[in-house]
């Protein structure tokens, strides 16, 4: 059964079938992980480049191994934003892909909506790898996977996603994601933190870390980034984990099956204590094997959607 | 409704006489292990491990393959079937494994199947249960051992249905819906 | 050399007339406008005839606010390539702001403008010249040269004056020449890298809004300023509810404030940015249903005085990009009077009201002596069948940019002729 859409542009396109058949394959390609040939002739001869417009390594690398494990042909290519000709960049880039005819093409770009716009000019499939604040479908997928792999199920579950939310595509994704999958979803952070408008989106805004995570099944940790002190929507790193750091004394109010996830890289002790990192309730190095499942189960199922018209 | 080509009692005939012959050309069942190709070949693969148990109270290892993977279709994006598990617990080296399926055809299944198994070792020889063979081969692979040989048409369709699958046990032969 | 303009009917708001009538040229000048069929004998025997049957005749529309990119930007539009989207919409007169490179801060530019109107220009074309030197928002421009080179209005539009002793000292000097200040009113702080109205479709995209306080805050801090300097306000393409609703109580304490709405912020919502649709993409943004709801109001009650495309072409280069990086504007010329005719059809307004706000109102705000039918003046007309329907296709536009957000819109409202100085200049 092919995917309702041929791009994984966002969480917003997929129905919730496609996200059960996504989780489900990448479900059944874990165990390729886990051989001595850690290799599927499956995409033998297809071609896959990473183009990454903003640094990545975690990312990029699962890509990269998910597509190596299939024997797809890898290609990493970093695109500059910093050249001021507008207009030149992306679509030029889009062109000059298109003449080396890829098989997927993973797009990570800094400013939102660039993936939807080069999917208008490439005719592969494209898989979004995270655009500006907008989205980032393959790490909700995998957080949901690891969440489903402990829980055994995911509907009626309710998370707590902590930090910073304007900024966080992962937020984004795994909103949608998580609602699309039934469970409930509460943000919690700083107001400066919380977008305009999300309660209206049927998510809970909480400003109490304690509070909001008393009787949830996940919290999960997002990064802070320290430039929001700058812009002035921080008073300082140290205030922000006084607040919103998950220690144990945090935790302790929590349920005792609690599970803890965190998309990374880590801050440590800014937004997340380092025992709790530590803790078996942190399942934040299984969110990393299941990012590779889920990737593999993507371009799984974008296989021999080339041929579909570009517009 | 067509009359079956084998009905319930036939199939059992079969695997218990494949059962036998396994376990006469492999010397006993001290060496062998079973692997069941997803979906129906994984239900004769469970049967002949009870009818060998049975015969020499030995519980041989089992193993399933889905060969989606491996399949040389894949790419024409038409055939995009749900990838399922492939669970293989045991060590192939030195093993004579059994390959099993319900019905051997062109014989693409089978060679990726094998081209599967090779990527989890190096079993000392790999051999071929079918419960149907219904020829049209487009690739040099025979079976070991076979339930039933049944001449069709290309045009056919031979359907295998198993209880533990199906609910029942019988084989037909029907025109190809397209 | 006359013309006649039969069987149409005539709205002319500037003389409050509505009705069959006649229009006679010569040597484009109205030369009389008499009830259908008094025109007769000798006189207009033989002459060239433009029947207007079904159709609407009315004065040239009057845009207050377009960007034609020349000096400086020709690749996205010139004075000939605006001009002839001018004509296409049915306007006859332009007031292009200074927004140019060079900017329209002393009277070259003003000169060069006109002399390359002179030579090019289909449409009248008025300059509007800039606030501050080089928009830079730091010192007056001579305001005084301007207004001797033929400037008609004050603006640093694309921009706003944010510095609010600037603007006090603008409010002044301006009163001198008797010229309205058209404010671009954003407050930056509150827009930096914004590129949509901050709402939930902002929140969903993960694009950086641009807030509607920091339309309302800089209106309102226009308003405080004017009470003590006097000095005319008008202000642009009003996005906001809540602005008009500032304008609507100046005007109630009598204040010289005055202001215009661009067509697509009555027609379009930020639901249009879905999609990183770039064309959707406009300073002021597109806002919420509730902001078109209060325009509209105050478009019924004459808050709103006229309406004025902000026509601001853009290239393919500029658009065709990710929506963060994409420039603000859309061509507005040429779908003006469908989307006008919206208002119309949803009973916001009456037809002789639209042709007033695109006509007369404009021309008595700045001071033109032109949106007028009146015996001997410039013989400037549109001529429109209100009820044809068709679909807009930006590729067929007269302007040198296509950048549209209503490709493939079913639209009522076609141009048939434009004619300027009796000339006629456009016919479909």
């Amino acid at each position: 059964m092919p995917l309702s859409t041929k791009n994984i542009l966002g969480i917003k396109e997929l129905t919730k079938q496609d996200i059960q058949q996504i989780l489900d394959t990448a479900d059944s390609l874990k165990e390729i992980s886990t051989r001595d040939i850690k290799k599927v002739p499956t995409l033998r001869g297809k071609t896959i480049i990473n183009l990454f417009f903003e640094p990545s390594t975690r990312t990029r690398t699962s890509f990269e191994i998910a597509g190596k494990r299939m024997s797809a042909d890898v290609i990493n290519i970093s695109g500059s934003t910093s050249s001021t000709v507008k207009g030149e960049n992306l679509i030029d880039t889009a062109r000059n892909l298109e003449a080396m005819s890829p098989d997927i093409l993973v797009v990570r770009h800094n400013c939102s909506g660039a993936p939807e716009l080069l999917a208008q000019y490439v005719g592969c499939p494209i898989i979004n790898a995270g655009d500006g604040s907008h989205e980032h479908p393959s790490q909700a997928l995998l957080d949901l996977l690891t969440i489903r792999d402990h829980k055994g199920y995911l509907e009626g579950l309710t998370v707590a996603i902590v930090g910073d939310i304007s900024h966080s595509r992962v937020a984004r994704s795994n909103i949608r994601a998580m609602q699309t999958m039934g469970m409930k979803v509460r943000v919690v952070g700083p107001p400066p933190l919380i977008p305009f408008g999300l309660e209206s989106l049927g998510v809970e805004v909480s400003h109490n870390l304690s509070e909001a995570i008393k009787d949830v099944d996940v919290v999960m940790v997002l990064r802070i980034q320290l430039e929001r002190q700058k812009q002035g929507l921080l008073s300082s790193l140290r205030e922000y984990s006084n607040y919103f750091c998950l220690t144990s004394e945090t935790l302790a109010q929590a349920r005792d099956d609690i599970l803890i996830i965190h998309p990374g890289p880590v801050n440590r002790g800014v937004e997340i204590a380092l025992d709790v990192m530590e803790s078996p309730r942190s399942l934040i190095l299984n969110q990393v094997t299941n990012g590779v499942a889920i990737r593999m189960a993507l371009f799984y199922l974008l296989l021999g959607e080339n041929n579909a018209n570009p517009n | 409704m067509n009359s079956p080509i084998l009905n319930s009692k036939d199939i059992s005939r079969a695997v218990s006489r494949i059962s036998h012959e396994i376990l006469e050309r492999n010397h006993g069942a001290g060496n062998i292990a079973l692997v069941g190709i997803r979906t129906r070949g994984v239900v004769l693969s469970q049967r002949l491990k009870e009818k060998i148990k049975e015969i020499e109270n030995v519980t041989v290892d089992h193993g399933v393959l889905d060969i989606t993977l491996y399949r040389d279709d894949l790419a024409d994006g038409i055939h995009k079937p749900q990838l399922k598990k492939t669970e293989i617990s045991f060590a192939l080296e030195g093993k004579n494994i059994i390959l099993c399926d319900d019905v051997l055809f062109t014989g693409r299944t089978i060679r990726a199947a094998i081209d599967a198994l090779m990527d989890f070792g190096r079993p000392s020889s790999v051999q071929l249960a079918v419960l149907i063979d219904r020829g049209h081969r487009e690739l040099p692979i025979r079976p070991d051992y076979v339930g039933k040989n049944i001449p069709t048409a290309k045009s056919k369709r031979v359907h295998v249905l198993l209880a533990e699958e199906d609910g029942e046990d019988k084989v037909i032969i029907q025109e190809s819906s397209n | 050399m006359q013309t006649l303009i039969k069987n149409g009917r005539v709205i002319d708001p500037a003389n409050q007339i509505d009705g069959s009538f006649d229009i006679l040229i010569s040597d484009g000048k109205i030369e009389a406008v008499e009830p259908q069929g008094k025109l007769t004998g000798s006189k207009i025997k033989n002459l060239p005839i433009i029947d207007a049957k079904d159709c609407v005749v009315a004065p040239g529309f009057c845009d207050m606010h377009v960007h034609f990119r020349e000096p400086g930007h020709e690749y996205k539009e010139t004075i000939e390539t605006g001009s002839a989207s001018a004509a296409a919409g049915g306007f006859s007169t332009v007031a292009v702001m200074p927004n140019t490179s060079p900017v329209n801060d002393n009277c070259s530019v003003t000169e060069l403008i006109f002399s390359q109107a002179k030579k090019t220009s289909l449409v009248n074309i008025f300059p509007i010249g800039a606030i501050s030197k080089g928009l830079k928002g730091e010192t007056l421009s001579d305001m005084g040269e301007l207004k001797e080179a033929g400037c008609i209005a004050y603006s640093d539009d694309g921009r706003p004056v944010m510095d609010s002793e600037l603007m006090r000292r603008a409010f002044e000097y301006s009163r001198m020449f008797g010229l309205p200040c058209i404010q671009h009113s954003e407050i930056l702080d509150l827009t930096r890298d914004g590129c949509m109205n901050e709402g939930i479709v902002s929140t969903e995209l993960g694009l950086k809004g641009m807030p509607v306080e920091a339309e309302d805050i800089m209106v309102f801090r226009d308003i405080s300023l004017l009470q003590k300097t006097g000095g005319r306000l008008h202000v642009a393409h009003i996005s906001s509810g809540g602005a008009v609703d500032l304008v609507r109580q100046a005007k109630a304490k009598g204040l010289p404030v005055t202001c215009e709405v661009a067509p697509h912020h009555f027609t379009l919502t930020e639901e249009a940015c879905r999609k990183y649709d770039t064309n959707s993409k406009m300073s002021p943004p597109l806002r919420t249903h509730e902001d078109i709801e209060l325009i509209k109001e105050g478009l019924r009650d004459g808050t709103i005085d006229i309406i004025a495309t902000d026509h601001a072409p853009h290239d393919l280069a500029d658009k065709q990009v990710e929506f963060s990086k994409a420039c603000f504007g859309i061509v507005g010329l040429e779908t003006a009077l469908p989307l006008t005719l919206k208002l119309v059809d949803e009973e916001v307004i009456n037809l002789q009201k639209a042709v007033d706000l695109l006509t007369h109102q404009p021309c008595r705000i700045f001071n033109l002596d032109k949106g007028t039918l009146g015996v001997g003046k410039d013989a400037d007309i549109v001529i429109f069948n209100p009820k044809t329907k068709y679909t807009i296709e930006p590729a067929k536009f007269k302007s040198r940019s296509k950048n549209s957000p209503y490709k493939g819109w079913k639209v009522r409202g076609k141009i048939c002729y434009t004619l300027v100085a009796g000339k006629t200049v456009y016919s479909s």
